[in-house]
Order: structure tokens, then C-alpha cells, then sequence
């Protein structure tokens, strides 16, 4: 019997929802097909009319309760957790797909292995932040005399990231190109910069570099706390590299997310990019106390993501690739848009809401959209 | 009769003009700058000429011979004595000259680049899109080429000297040399270069004639000396004139090359700041006064310039502005509207064999009596005004086909707006309702999906006009079919206030005789005999309220303590009527109602429930004042020892902190981990507090009552008004702002105790010191601040949206498309569900369920 609906068209969640329902009220085999058909028809009554304007619906969905959001929001109620940007900048960066993002956050999600115990957690913590040669090191000091550089370890730290010094030896070999890397008696590291001409300069700008030379862990995560959500320790790292993550076997592939759609899309395709960015709306959404339907937020990620690439909602994304003239030059620098128009003949088709605006004509949207003339007979006026 | 002729612009095309069209579409050659003649009257050949409109009255237009108002305006042209360079086109006429040889004009690509390039010409030619693109990729390998592949020839790089010179190995190419290149280019070359040559060549860019705007777009006016002041435009195209006979005059004397080579540079700027007054490095074209001039750029560019301006958005007739005030006592789909207007704003009616008589009733009143006309509007067009004059003949010869324009009645249609509009609930359609005075009137539950209050708020009406545009408000745009919004699937209207207020004194357990309880009801507006018959001589306030409740209603919900509101088939078994019942934004019972009974029935119980509450505080009285909010004393006390005793536990995180034993929270400084904590112990207070009030408080003090209810107010409010205003929090931190290590001077340096960091300890009423003031008004600005600026960044974002999202549509086969066809969405949210008709997104089936239950 619910398969019957279901193939009807009604979705699966109401029908299962109802029957679980109906039956915890022990409702007889002909109620539960009477309240199913009650559904059915609720359902096709709640559809969707043709020529709604969907779209404005959801610009102002979003416009109206932009005006309620609070521009500096920082997380920090609980004691451990990290500070992203959320509120209206946060939803006008999601929205332009900006690349760059001014918090990047991951989820990190660990194998079943690894959650259990916050030991095992706090290991792989450190296996994903990146640490940097300054944080193992003690002290930088620059030899005038032999111009070089020389570091003392920080044994307590080196312990704390499992770090070995045979490790930290290799990973600066390989990080300082043109520089010779060795080791004295007593555990001081000493660079020296390769190059013939021996300039005090060079050592200084050497140091600096020394510094933040690459050691371990996953590039561009800058920092990490595991933290306890339900029954499994989670990482939530600050910075974010989908991919470097990803690559760790201690990770949980399929939950890891970050908040950088634009990585989001390279790394696990476009599909995953649309999930992202509902999922990050909706954070902001739920942060504010407001009260947005998804189905708004599935739309504005469907119309982002639709070519396969991520757009933004900007005159050079969305907007900028109308196919009306009159659109585009109605939005912003209209001066450009009508010399480039001028040059190939461009020709407005004229089918889109305001380009009818401009000329005066109805739009094709809601009762406009219809186009059927009446037959009169004997019209009469 | 005349035959209804209906034109539809199917498209336009844009493209530039060739001189050969601009001279085509002259009416006149324009050869002097002079304006007018000695009489005033405009000079043929002049800028003003009568043949390019006319904008005088009185006079006709010599191309046309309409009159003013008539004549739509004719353009003209100059003819240039030198070619100019059109400065929007500069790097269109630069990427031409670099990509073609400067002897022979072909493009520098060879045979096997051009081949590849020349593929699917005719299919790109009508897209423009990939003529642009093959234009870039054409310029981009061409122009790196140093040797024509043709005839040979070496070529010099070309450069642009901005804004307008172009030097060819140091020396500079006249517009002349430009031009005669340019000339050599044939239609291929043109269209790998990205343009199509029937619209647009470069050498069109050099320009020897200039047309001229006709005067209708430049008109003067006349100031009260009965001086002329001309338009921005008509002085640049003075000068351009002006410089250009100049230059024509010296070239044919034979005038030296230097003074030549002057005044063509002069004609060059004029032309260039014509088109646009804010190129980079030209200085712009001033007033006498030193204001810049508005030329055709500015005119189009920004939010006030055409588009913006002008062709989005635009002035109606029948529409009136005044301050709003409440009226509690009409429907929420009615709109009070002042006589005055009324006598002022009209309605079309048309005249047929049976309204003749009552229209004529109309007419004769006239525009000065109530309800009269103002204008009748013959069969052909001509609208006549009626006056005293032209009554009697007016009521003669009115028959069927004529349309009276009446004034505004009680029952008319109305678009009722507040801006700004920021979702569709802030135009909606109401009733009209004459009303003395001078303010527009709604009832109070309309303010919150208009944002309106009443400190002086105006607001817009318009009526419509044709018999389409007034079943489309009545259908699609009245108050009740607003009431659920398409944002979350949610009520948006509600009861407020006063209503709440009323209706939760009555549900908590108010008893009032029979005859109080009818004349409660009645005078709502519930008639409701049977319910009336089963009251006793005593009747509770739950029985009242059901009363005015459909028999077949049922609902379970919460109320906002937490306990069940029972309505079992139209009668309260369990429970008050709160906000979260009938409160705007997600009241349960207002939604299930409008679920079962549509919006009709939902509007006008609402406009029931809500004169019902304010009936009941008419009836038992209803006040607030300072007094309400004294506590009892050993509450105070009680408080007063919390407070104290929080202090003293921030004073120990401190001590520990400063002994540095302060337990760090990982990647946190000891200083922010101390924060952290004290913060979490300051916020946590005035939640104590409010507890403490909450618990302890008098069932009948009406603050308490306002903020149970849910309708004004709630218990933190009140706990800052007696007992403690809290921490004052600038960016999520304590207040660390001021003085080196300190907030403000009369502390110690690095003094870290809640007072000294902005926890205001007492309340309100116990009054601020400077200290505690001082860091209440930090916040107080910063949140200001706050709003000020999102403001304009949240007002971006949405008209970015707006403009993004505003072609798309849902079709007939149920995806969701873009104006070109382009599918966004299979099937709008996956699920085809329209959210204004869900509830809270979502078919509750739980209700469904309930409701099958309760019929067998």
C-alpha cells in the first residue's frame, strides 16, 4: 500500500511519517488508506502553481530577514570552540562564491577506530595541524661570525607532536631549497645558506623563512580541538585543505567537510558543492534565530551551482551572464554593457522581467505568463 | 468604435551608427553654435533648430509639424572638420590597429591560425556571447605578431597615450591615419576582431559627424527673470560647434599646422567629455559656477541616472501618501482612508444600461460633494472634467461606453504599501473605509508584515484602475491571503499586544457573569445563539473564548510555559490562548485554522479573537507603571546576595589567575581563558535573576502578565528594570576598550573585577553611576553602529539577489527555469511543495492522522 502512494508521487518521508504515526494510534487498515489518500490530496493541493515567481519569493526570503542579521558575529559561547564568521558577512561571502574565505573551518570527522578514546583523538589532531619549524624550536640565533643560523629544540614540544629530530632534519631538508641542513654535537641545528657569496642579509631572511618552514602535519590547518558531539570526538580544525585531510586514513572520508565551497567542488565535485553551501546557509540561518525555509536555500545553491561550476550571485557571476542587454546595464555599469552590445549587434529578446519593466509591456511571470487570447463571438463592449 | 490595436515589442537590436545613418535619420545639419535670434526665436541651424522638436508652446515642429508634447524630437548632425576619436571605443580602435597590418589591413594571423579561427563564422555571428569570445582569443594571438604574413611588412607597436593619443614608435597617429587604416580592414577581419560588421566597424569609431540629440532631450528653462538657462548638453554641444567652425574656418585659411593641431586636440576634448564627464585624466567640463557638467554617461549611469531611475522604476497617477494611525476597531483588510482623499483619488466606472442612472447621481454631485466624480472620460479618449460649467451638458449626452471616474467608496479596492518594501506582505490589497481626518487608519495586526508603527510612519496607496488589475489585487494580493508567508510557511499576521494581553486574562482563569460574557462576545462581533444558550449563569473565560471557536476545531499545542493547549471540537479543555497561539510569526492555532478553513474564515475569527481581547481589558482594565516592577524586599535581598556572591567568584578566578594557576583552555592565552570563564559567570547571572523573579512572582502584577502572555515584554526586561542590567558586552567580549590597561581612568591598571569591566550590578529604577552609564552607552553606540552599517550591506545583498533571481520562474512541466530556458531545479525544493501552502515546510501528518480520528 505505500508503495502505491509513493509511486504516485507522494514523498516517501510523508508516507512512512503518516503510516508510523497512524499506527502508534492503532488506526485500522481502511483509516490509515483514508488518511494516506487525505495526504495524497494535501499534497497535490500544496503543489507548486505554475508561473510563480519562485525566484523573488526567495530573493525576498532572503532580503527581508537580511536586515535583522548582526554584522559581527563571532562563535565563542562555549569554551572550546572556534571563531567563524557567521551572520549577514558570512551569508554575502557565501553567496558571492568568493574564494577566499575569511574563517576557514573544517569538520573533521575520524574512523570508528579513532573515536573512542580522546587519546587516540588527540594523536591524530596533531597528525592534521601543521606544525611549523618555530614551534619546535626554542630559539633562532643568527651567527654573525660563520653566517648561519642556528636553532635550539624545544624537546617538550617535539614530544607533544611526536616529533622526532631525524624528522624535523628531513622535513627541513626538503622545505629550504639551496640551503645545507646539519646537525652539531649538541643538538643544535645549524643552515647555512648554500650560495657562494656569503651576505648577513641572506642569513636573515633565511632565519625568517626557517621559521615558518613546513615540519609535519596537513598544510594550511593552523589549529585544531577535538571536541565531543554525541558519542564521537570530532576535530574541528581552523584553515582548511579538503584534500590534504581527505588523505589521512585515521579520516572519515565521507563525513569531512570544510567550509570553502569553491574547494569543496574541486575536491568531491559539484554535487558536493550544492550540499555545502545549504549546509552552510543554514548554519548562519539557525545561528541567527531565523526561520528560513530550506527549499529557499536549495534554490539559491541549485541556481549556483547549475552549469557545473560554482557562480556567484555578482555582476560578474549570476547576473553578468544574463542574455538581455537591458538586464545586465539595469543592474550595474550599464555604460559597458551597452557599448559591448553595440559592437556585435546584440538583440534583446525581450523575455525576461525587466526588459518589460523598461518597455512598459506585462512580465512574463505569474498572471502575465499566460498568453491565450478569448474567441469573442458577438463581443460587445 | 475604434479598433483596439494591440503592439507588442518583441526585441531590440543594438548596434552602432554608421555616418551613413546619421546622416539618413538628420533632420538638420546644425552648422552654428548662436541658439536663438534677437526675437527669442531659435535660429535655423542652430543647436535649437525647430526642425529637431520643438519645446515651446505654441510653435511646430518643422519635420513633423506636431506640437509640443506631440513631436517626439528629430535628431541632427555636425559634420566634424576633423575625425575624432569616440573615447568609449578607444580600446576597441587600439585592438584593431595592433591586430591588423599597417600597410595592407589583414589581419596578422597566418593561414593556419585563420583558418582556425574562421570555423562556424556564420553560427557565431548570431551569438553574441561567442563573438565576443572568439574576438578576445583573435586579439590575443594577433596582436603579439610582428610581421604581416600577407605583404610583409614590419610592424611598430602601437600604444595608447591616455586618454585619447595613439603613438606608433614614438610618434603620434592622427585620428586621420587611424581612420584610413582602419578603412582597409574588410568584413572578415572585422568579425574575427569580435564585432559584427553590420553593426558595428571600427572606423565608425573615428567619428566625421556627430549627431545631435534632439532638442526634446535638452530642453531649456526658463527662470523667473525670463532668462533661458540652457541643458548641460546643449552647452557641451555649443562648444563642440563653436570649436568646430573654428577649426573649419582656420584649416580652410590656411592657418599654420600648430594652431590647427591646437584647436583639433580642443574639439577632441569636447567631444570626449560630450560622451563622458568622468574619463581618468581629463579634466572634466565645468559650469560657470564649477560644478561639472552632466553629460550623456552621467545621465545613465547610478541610482539616479535613466535606468535605475527612470525605466525601473516609475511615478503612477492614483496614489496618496500620508501618516498612518492605528483604528483597532476595523477589519485587518480594511484601510481608513481620510475624506479628503477620497474626494481626490477615483475610481473608472463604465457606464452601461444599467448603472447609467446611479453614475449620473455621481456626476452630478461633482468633485465637491461626496460621493461625486471628477472626471468622465468620453468613448474616444477625451477627458472631460466636470465643473459647474460642463455638468448639465456632461450628464446629456453620457450613455453606455462612457466611464465615469467616481470618488473612492467604502468597499473599493486599495494597494496598501510601506516602504521599505522588503517582501510582498508590505504591498498588500485592503478595503477601503472613509473615515474623517487626515490620516490613512489600520488596524494594529497589519503593522508587524508592514513593519509600521505609528511615531509618524507614512504610507503609500494606490487604486487601481482597469477591472484586470482589481481582480488581481482582490485574488491574489488581499490581506488574508497574506496571512501565511512563503519565507517559512508560517502566519505573519496575528494578534498583538493588548489582544494577547486580553485573551490570556481571559483563558487563565477569569469567571464573568452570563450577561458579561454575551455582551463580550457581541460586541466583538461572535453571534453565536447555541453557545450562548448552553452558558450558565457564571461563565469562564475558556467557555467565552470557545465561543467564537468553530464546532469541528481541534488543537494540541504548547503553550509558552511549556504546558498543553487543548482545543477539543471548538471548546478549550486545557490551557491559555498566549502569542503562541494567536501571537504574529508562528502562531499554531492561527495556522491550523487558516489549514481547515481557508483565509476568509482564518481573517475574520482573527479580526473576532482580537476585539474580544481588547474587549476583556476595556472590561477588567488593564495598566502598567514602575510600580509593578518593585520586588517583594526579601527577594531583593536574595539578589542582592547573588550578585555579591558572583562577584566573589569572578574575584577568585582572578586571584588564581593572577597566581597563574589558572587552568588553560588549549589554544587560548591564560588572559582569554580568563575571560572566557568570568564572562560565562557574568551572563550567568541575570538568567538567575529572572529565574529568581519568575518564581517568585505575583500571578495578578500585569508585567508579569505582559510578558507570560508573550504580549509585550519578557522577564529579562523586567529583571533589568529592578534588580541588575547585566554585563555590557562589546564584540563578545567584557569591555577592554579606554585607557592604556584600563577602561577608564579611576580604575587601577590591569584591573580586571566585573564593575571595572562593564557589569552594571544594579537595575534601572536603583539608577546608573557615571561608571556604569558610561559603559551602557558603549554598547548602546556600538550597537547603533551596528545597524547603520548593515543597513546598506544587507540592502546590497538583496538587490543583488532580487536582480539574479527575479526571471525565474516555475513552468508548466513543473522545473524551475531562467528566462532563457535554462533549468535551475527538475522540480522546485524536489518536492514541488509551495512553502505558503505547507505548514512550517512541511504536510503535518500527525494532524492528518488526529483528524482521521476523530471522524470515525
Amino acid at each position: 500500500m505505500i508503495d502505491e502512494y509513493i509511486n504516485r508521487g507522494v514523498p516517501e518521508p510523508l508516507v512512512r511519517g503518516l503510516v508510523k504515526e497512524a499506527e502508534d494510534v492503532k488506526l485500522t487498515k481502511a483509516e490509515i488508506k483514508k488518511a494516506l489518500d487525505r495526504l495524497e490530496n494535501e499534497y497535490k493541493d500544496a503543489y507548486i502553481s505554475p508561473g510563480e515567481a519562485i525566484g523573488v519569493i526567495t530573493a525576498e526570503s532572503f532580503g527581508e530577514p537580511g536586515t535583522q542579521m548582526t554584522l559581527n558575529t563571532f562563535h565563542f559561547a562555549g569554551v572550546a570552540e572556534l571563531n567563524v564568521t557567521l551572520g549577514l558577512p558570512r551569508l554575502i561571502e557565501l553567496f558571492d562564491a568568493r574564494s577566499n574565505v575569511s574563517t576557514p573551518a573544517m569538520e573533521i570527522y575520524l574512523d570508528k577506530a579513532y573515536t573512542k578514546e580522546n587519546k587516540d583523538v588527540k594523536k591524530v589532531a596533531s597528525l592534521i595541524k601543521e606544525t611549523k619549524f618555530r614551534e619546535v624550536a626554542s630559539e633562532f640565533v643568527i651567527n654573525v661570525l660563520k653566517l648561519q643560523v642556528e636553532v635550539t629544540l624545544n624537546k617538550k614540544n617535539m614530544a607533544d607532536l611526536h616529533i622526532t629530530e631525524a624528522k624535523i632534519l628531513e622535513a627541513l631538508q626538503s622545505g629550504l631549497k639551496g640551503v645545507v641542513v646539519k646537525q652539531s654535537k649538541d643538538g643544535i641545528i645549524v643552515l647555512k645558506p648554500s650560495s657562494v657569496e656569503e651576505d648577513l642579509k641572506e642569513v636573515y631572511k633565511l632565519r625568517e623563512k626557517a621559521k615558518e618552514c613546513f615540519i609535519k602535519g596537513v598544510k594550511k590547518i593552523s589549529y585544531v580541538i577535538p571536541i565531543k558531539i554525541g558519542n564521537e570526538f570530532v576535530i574541528l580544525a581552523s584553515g582548511s585543505n579538503l584534500a590534504g585531510v581527505l588523505s589521512l586514513k585515521e579520516v572519515d572520508a565521507t563525513r569531512t567537510i570544510t567550509n570553502n565551497i569553491h574547494e569543496t567542488a574541486e575536491v568531491l565535485g559539484i554535487d558536493a558543492a550544492r550540499e555545502a553551501i545549504i549546509y552552510e546557509a543554514e548554519k548562519v540561518i539557525k545561528n541567527q534565530g531565523l526561520d528560513i525555509d530550506v527549499r529557499h536555500i536549495m534554490f539559491i545553491a541549485d541556481l549556483m551551482t547549475n552549469t557545473g561550476k560554482v557562480k556567484g550571485i555578482t555582476r560578474s557571476g549570476i547576473t553578468g551572464e544574463k542574455e538581455s542587454v537591458l538586464a545586465r546595464a539595469s543592474f550595474e555599469t550599464p555604460i559597458k554593457h551597452i557599448i559591448n552590445a553595440a559592437l556585435v549587434g546584440e538583440i534583446d529578446p525581450l523575455d525576461s522581467v525587466i526588459e518589460n519593466v523598461i518597455v512598459n509591456q506585462p512580465i512574463p511571470l505569474g498572471t502575465g505568463l499566460p498568453s491565450l487570447v478569448a474567441k469573442m463571438k458577438n463581443a460587445r463592449i | 468604435m475604434k479598433d483596439i490595436i494591440y503592439k507588442k515589442i518583441e526585441r531590440i537590436t543594438f548596434g552602432s551608427l554608421s555616418p551613413k545613418e546619421i546622416k539618413k535619420m538628420s533632420a538638420a545639419k546644425i552648422v552654428t553654435p548662436e541658439l536663438y535670434d534677437k526675437e527669442g526665436y531659435p535660429v535655423d541651424g542652430g543647436l535649437m533648430d525647430v526642425r529637431l522638436g520643438v519645446i515651446d508652446p505654441g510653435l511646430r515642429c518643422k519635420t513633423c509639424g506636431l506640437k509640443l508634447k506631440e513631436c517626439i524630437g528629430h535628431f541632427g548632425y555636425i559634420e566634424l572638420a576633423r575625425p575624432i576619436l569616440h573615447i568609449k571605443y578607444i580600446k576597441v580602435i587600439h585592438d584593431a590597429l595592433k591586430c591588423t597590418c599597417k600597410e595592407c589591413g589583414v589581419l596578422l594571423l597566418d593561414q593556419k591560425q585563420r583558418e582556425k579561427y574562421q570555423t562556424n563564422m556564420e553560427k557565431i555571428l548570431r551569438r553574441p556571447s561567442l563573438l565576443r569570445k572568439r574576438g578576445k582569443a583573435v586579439i590575443l594571438t594577433a596582436r603579439t605578431t610582428k610581421k604581416c604574413p600577407h605583404c610583409g611588412a614590419k610592424q611598430s607597436t602601437i600604444k595608447i597615450e591616455k586618454p585619447t593619443t595613439f603613438l606608433e614608435d614614438d610618434r603620434r597617429l592622427s585620428p586621420i591615419e587611424i581612420r584610413s587604416r582602419l578603412e582597409k580592414l574588410d568584413d572578415d577581419t572585422v568579425t574575427l576582431l569580435g564585432m559584427n560588421p553590420e553593426y558595428a566597424r571600427p572606423e565608425w569609431f573615428t567619428l566625421t559627424l556627430l549627431p545631435i540629440p534632439p532638442v526634446t532631450m535638452r530642453p531649456s528653462i526658463t527662470l523667473e527673470t525670463g532668462e533661458r538657462s540652457e541643458d548641460d548638453l546643449t552647452h557641451k554641444l555649443g562648444d563642440i560647434v563653436r570649436i568646430n567652425q573654428r577649426l573649419f574656418e582656420n584649416i580652410s585659411a590656411g592657418a599654420p599646422e600648430v594652431i590647427v593641431e591646437d584647436l583639433w586636440d580642443l574639439l577632441q576634448y569636447h567631444v570626449t567629455t560630450y560622451f563622458d564627464n568622468e574619463v581618468t585624466q581629463v579634466p572634466p567640463a565645468r559650469h560657470r559656477s564649477g560644478q561639472p557638467l552632466k553629460t550623456l554617461t552621467e545621465r545613465i549611469k547610478s541610482k539616479e541616472g535613466r535606468f535605475r531611475y527612470n525605466l525601473t522604476g516609475k511615478r503612477v497617477n492614483f496614489a496618496a501618501r500620508t501618516v498612518i494611525s492605528p483604528d483597532s476597531q476595523i477589519h485587518f483588510n480594511e484601510v481608513g482612508v481620510p475624506k479628503l482623499i477620497a474626494l481626490e483619488l477615483t475610481v473608472p466606472e463604465r457606464v452601461t444600461g444599467w448603472n447609467k442612472e446611479r453614475l449620473k447621481a455621481f456626476v452630478e454631485r461633482g468633485p465637491k460633494k461626496y460621493p461625486g466624480s471628477n472626471y468622465v472620460i468620453r468613448p474616444d479618449g477625451k477627458k472631460k472634467k466636470i465643473t459647474d460649467e460642463t455638468r448639465e451638458q456632461l450628464l446629456e449626452e453620457m450613455q453606455p461606453g462612457y466611464i465615469v471616474e467616481r470618488h473612492l467608496m467604502d468597499g473599493d479596492l486599495a494597494i496598501f504599501n510601506r516602504q521599505p518594501s522588503l517582501h510582498k506582505m508590505s504591498i498588500m490589497c485592503h478595503r477601503i473605509r472613509v473615515m474623517p481626518g487626515r490620516s490613512f487608519r489600520l488596524n494594529p495586526a497589519v503593522c508587524f508584515p508592514y513593519n509600521a508603527d505609528f511615531d509618524g510612519d507614512e504610507m503609500n496607496l494606490h487604486i487601481p484602475q482597469t477591472e484586470e488589475a482589481m481582480a488581481e489585487a482582490e485574488v491574489l494580493m488581499q490581506v488574508q491571503t497574506q496571512i501565511i508567508s512563503p519565507k517559512h510557511g508560517l502566519n505573519v499576521i496575528g494578534c498583538i499586544e493588548d489582544a494577547i494581553a486580553g485573551n490570556y486574562i481571559l483563558t487563565a482563569g477569569l469567571t464573568v457573569p452570563k450577561d458579561k460574557a454575551v455582551q463580550l462576545l457581541v460586541s466583538s462581533g461572535v453571534d453565536n445563539r447555541q453557545a450562548f444558550r448552553k452558558f450558565g449563569s457564571f461563565v469562564s473565560g475558556k467557555d467565552v473564548f470557545s465561543a467564537l471557536l468553530p464546532d469541528d476545531f481541534s488543537l494540541v499545542s504548547k503553550c509558552r510555559d511549556g504546558t498543553r493547549l487543548v482545543i477539543k471540537l471548538g471548546a478549550i479543555k486545557e490551557g491559555v490562548v498566549d502569542s503562541n497561539s494567536i501571537g504574529e510569526e508562528g502562531a499554531t492555532m492561527i495556522r491550523s485554522l487558516h489549514k481547515k478553513y481557508g483565509p476568509d474564515f482564518t481573517i475574520d475569527l482573527m479580526g473576532k479573537i482580537f476585539r474580544l481581547g481588547i474587549n476583556v481589558l476595556f472590561d477588567c482594565g488593564f495598566t502598567t507603571g514602575v510600580s509593578d516592577t518593585d520586588l517583594p524586599e526579601e527577594l531583593m535581598v536574595k539578589i542582592r546576595k547573588l550578585i555579591q556572591d558572583t562577584e566573589k567568584e569572578v574575584q577568585e578566578y582572578i586571584e588564581i589567575y593572577n597566581s597563574r594557576k589558572l587552568e588553560i583552555v588549549p589554544g587560548k592565552t591564560a588572559e582569554e581563558t580568563l575571560e572566557l570563564h568570568v564572562l560565562q559567570i557574568l551572563n550567568k547571572v541575570r538568567n538567575k535573576i529572572g529565574d529568581l523573579i519568575a518564581n517568585s512572582a505575583d500571578e495578578k502584577n500585569p508585567t508579569i502578565v505582559m510578558a507570560r502572555s508573550g504580549s509585550r515584554g519578557n522577564i529579562l526586561n523586567l529583571s533589568m528594570i529592578a534588580a541588575c542590567v547585566g554585563q555590557q558586552a562589546l564584540r563578545g567580549k567584557r569591555i577592554d576598550k579606554g585607557y592604556k590597561k584600563r577602561t577608564l581612568s579611576l580604575f587601577k591598571k590591569g584591573e580586571l573585577s566585573p564593575k571595572a569591566r562593564g557589569f552594571i550590578g544594579v537595575g534601572f529604577k536603583d539608577g546608573l553611576d557615571p561608571v556604569d552609564f558610561f559603559f551602557g552607552s558603549m554598547t548602546g553606540r556600538d550597537s547603533l553602529m551596528d545597524t547603520a552599517l548593515r543597513t546598506p550591506k544587507s540592502g546590497y545583498l538583496y538587490r543583488r539577489l532580487a536582480n539574479a533571481l527575479q526571471d525565474i520562474r516555475v513552468e508548466y512541466d513543473h522545473t524551475v527555469r531562467g528566462a532563457s530556458g535554462n533549468i535551475v531545479q527538475f522540480h522546485y525544493g524536489d518536492d514541488d511543495l509551495d512553502v505558503a501552502k505547507t505548514e512550517k515546510g512541511t504536510i503535518d501528518v500527525r494532524r492528518i492522522v488526529e483528524e482521521v480520528k476523530i471522524d470515525r
